[in-house]
């Protein structure tokens, strides 16, 4: 049992990372925010980049690695706050022309939503009768279903985790950079125990997160996977919901990105497999260990 | 990522469930729990029967997967716990095994090993809890001997301890954490008296120590003299590290026994309790990953567990509380009734965020040391 990064997985981890910090700093982020729409350049060199054809075999053209690796690319896209359908186009590579290149963008409907259905070229799924709504994230635009729909693969819900897991970690870094920096009765507000606190909670659950998320990867096992989503959503909500509190009146504003981490953690709880049937599964399954 | 194990660990867990087998049933029947000398010989005996099949080493011996692989196929097993023998063989064990001479290695470690011997803990003081670098018990050096008085209070095990790890003030000019020293003392050196305190929980699980000038050899210091704190952040990070492996696992076989109870009174079928039995699942799942994650950092590393088991030890301490209540929950009147098994198990479980670091303190570690906020208050 070695259950540690190994140094390729550290490698692509570093790399997405950097590809995202190069393509997608802070100031695309806003341009992001306050355009709206897709940027198909950073949708081609993602798929340059491998991010969804990462799962094809190398014969289809792919890279050939497994859900651990997919999770860490996934958790970086939720660090970066990185928006579109990223995981239905995932999951479309080699079932969908030009998927896994990045030269198409590829939708699905789940849970009673469908995202950037407008955006998309290619539509997975029935979306009859779908209705714009104005969505609470500003970087993801949402239609309505008339019914429930289709639900996706238990990949999409362990995806979605990941993804979560990144924005956790991401806000608990925004945290406490600024718990260093921030000055109050002549202190950084960091050496306070009330604030100081909160950041080593936002840590814990960060890091217990990790442990689920990487451990469901690794079995690809369903229930695992329903255990690490809840753990995952608990994370990435609470954690921007401290992140604000840290943050005070400056973290209510526009301006500060905590607001698009919770509004976005929202949305992948209520999606792919959502709260209260992640909790059914979690109790079907102790019932089955009785 | 890999959580897997090898062959040479498989045959491992394989050649002791079977051994576990064949001597379990053959065991004597628990103790009371308020019988400490009934307890002592039983969790001795128990070590005894684990040196002889070649299993005491686990703890300190062997690589920390198989001692995590140990912890949880005995645990799985119904096997007794470490009992009486956890400070010996989780504290004072490894520290003297890492910081120890060849000759205190030689007279110290065997007896812990074959079950002779019982360890109990002198840290913490009536004025020195979480703040344990306030401590006062005063150590002067007289000949080849300290003269030790003081008091130590919440030390388990005092009352049938052959030996104490305890931590005296040996320089008082020094600065707070630099005039410290650790010594053993034997139990029944003249002196010493035990005083037990009663719990919560309506036992006397834990005792205090009065010591009016309790001479104990120069020889008998582990480290050297006033350098006893880093002697002892070693031996609080492996009482953080893989000390609560075992309870993970016993945890998970507990939720499932109050998912039988709920189904059994009915409680099964109100959402709410069934969904907080579920979310427990999931819960106590990831703290087992947690484990094996810290695990092989530390297999990794080499050595001493990381501050990954402070992360560890917030979240179970709470988690094993919440387990408890949703016990309560699931019992309702019931578990008003101290005859039911989880009532003093739910009582036992509000010592978790307290020993050991509370998780105040814990906290404070987790901000400062691994992601670097300032110290303050």
């Amino acid at each position: 049992m070695d259950f540690q990064l190994t140094d390729d997985q550290r490698a692509l981890r570093a790399g997405i990372r950097e590809l995202l910090a190069r393509r997608f700093d802070s100031t695309a982020l806003r341009a992001a925010v306050d355009g709206g729409g897709l940027d198909r350049g950073l949708w081609r060199a993602l798929g340059e980049a491998g991010f969804f054809a990462l799962r094809l075999p190398e014969e289809a053209g792919g890279v050939g690695l497994g859900l651990p690796e997919a999770v860490l690319l996934f958790e970086e896209a939720g660090r970066a706050l990185l928006p579109g359908p990223l995981i239905a186009t995932h999951l479309a590579a080699g079932l969908v022309e030009g998927a896994a290149e990045g030269r198409a963008v590829v939708t699905a409907p789940d849970g009673g939503l469908v995202e950037w259905l407008e955006e998309a070229d290619v539509v997975r799924g029935d979306v009859a009768g779908a209705e714009p709504i104005r969505s609470a994230d500003p970087l993801t635009p949402l239609h309505r279903l008339p019914d429930g729909g289709d639900k996706g693969p238990p990949e999409w819900a362990l995806l979605t985790a990941a993804e979560q897991l990144g924005s956790a970690g991401r806000t608990t870094a925004m945290a406490v950079q600024h718990a260093r920096e921030r000055e109050q009765f002549g202190q950084p507000i960091g050496a306070f125990q009330a604030v100081k606190h909160l950041c080593a909670q936002m840590l814990v659950r960060t890091e217990v997160a990790r442990a689920a998320v990487y451990a469901a990867a690794v079995t690809g096992d369903p229930v695992e996977i329903a255990g690490a989503k809840l753990l995952a959503d608990e994370a990435a909500v609470r954690c921007a919901r401290d992140c604000l509190q840290v943050y005070g009146g400056m973290g209510f504003t526009w301006e500060a990105e905590v607001h698009l981490h919770l509004k976005r953690a929202w949305l992948r709880r209520e999606r792919w497999l959502p709260t209260v049937p992640a909790q059914e599964l979690q109790a079907a399954a102790l019932e089955e260990a009785m | 990522m890999d959580l897997s194990y090898t062959p040479e660990e498989e045959e491992f867990r394989a050649r002791l469930r079977e051994w576990l087998a064949v001597v379990l049933p053959g065991l004597p029947p628990k103790p009371d729990p308020l019988d400490w000398p009934g307890r002592r010989a039983y969790d001795t005996g128990w070590q005894r029967m684990l040196y002889d099949a070649g299993y005491a080493r686990v703890h300190w011996g062997a690589s920390a997967t198989l001692r995590l692989i140990f912890l949880e196929e005995t645990e799985r097993a119904g096997a007794p716990y470490v009992g009486a023998n956890f400070v010996g063989l989780l504290h004072a064990g490894p520290t003297i095994a890492a910081e120890g001479t060849e000759e205190q290695r030689a007279r110290w470690l065997e007896p812990v090993l074959r079950g002779d011997e019982v360890w109990c803990q002198g840290f913490s003081e009536p004025d020195a809890g979480s703040d344990l670098a306030a401590l006062r018990t005063r150590a002067v050096r007289d000949g080849d001997a300290y003269v030790v008085s003081g008091s130590k209070i919440w030390t388990s095990h005092a009352q049938v301890a052959d030996w104490c790890e305890l931590l005296v003030r040996t320089d008082p000019d020094a600065p707070r954490h630099r005039g410290i020293s650790w010594l053993a003392m034997p139990m029944d050196a003249p002196g010493i008296t035990v005083r037990p305190l009663r719990t919560l929980a309506g036992s006397d699980e834990f005792a205090q120590l009065f010591l009016d000038e309790v001479r104990i050899p120069v020889g008998h210091r582990v480290g050297a003299e006033n350098d006893g704190w880093r002697v002892t952040m070693v031996t609080l990070s492996y009482e953080r590290g893989t000390a609560f492996v075992g309870e993970v696992v016993a945890c998970r076989r507990v939720l499932v026994e109050i998912a039988r109870a709920a189904h059994k009174n009915g409680t099964w079928d109100d959402p709410v309790i069934r969904r907080r039995l579920g979310c427990l699942h999931a819960e106590f799942t990831a703290l087992w990953r947690l484990i094996q994650w810290n695990v092989s950092e530390s297999e990794r590393t080499g050595g001493v567990p990381g501050v990954g088991g402070s992360v560890f030890k917030l979240r179970y301490s709470h988690a094993r509380q919440e387990l408890y209540d949703a016990a309560a929950a699931v019992l309702g009147p019931d578990a008003l009734d101290l005859g039911r098994e989880w009532t003093l198990d739910r009582l036992s479980s509000l010592s978790y965020t307290i020993a050991a670091g509370t998780s105040q303190i814990q906290q404070n570690i987790v901000a400062e040391r691994i992601l670097g906020l300032p110290k303050g208050r």
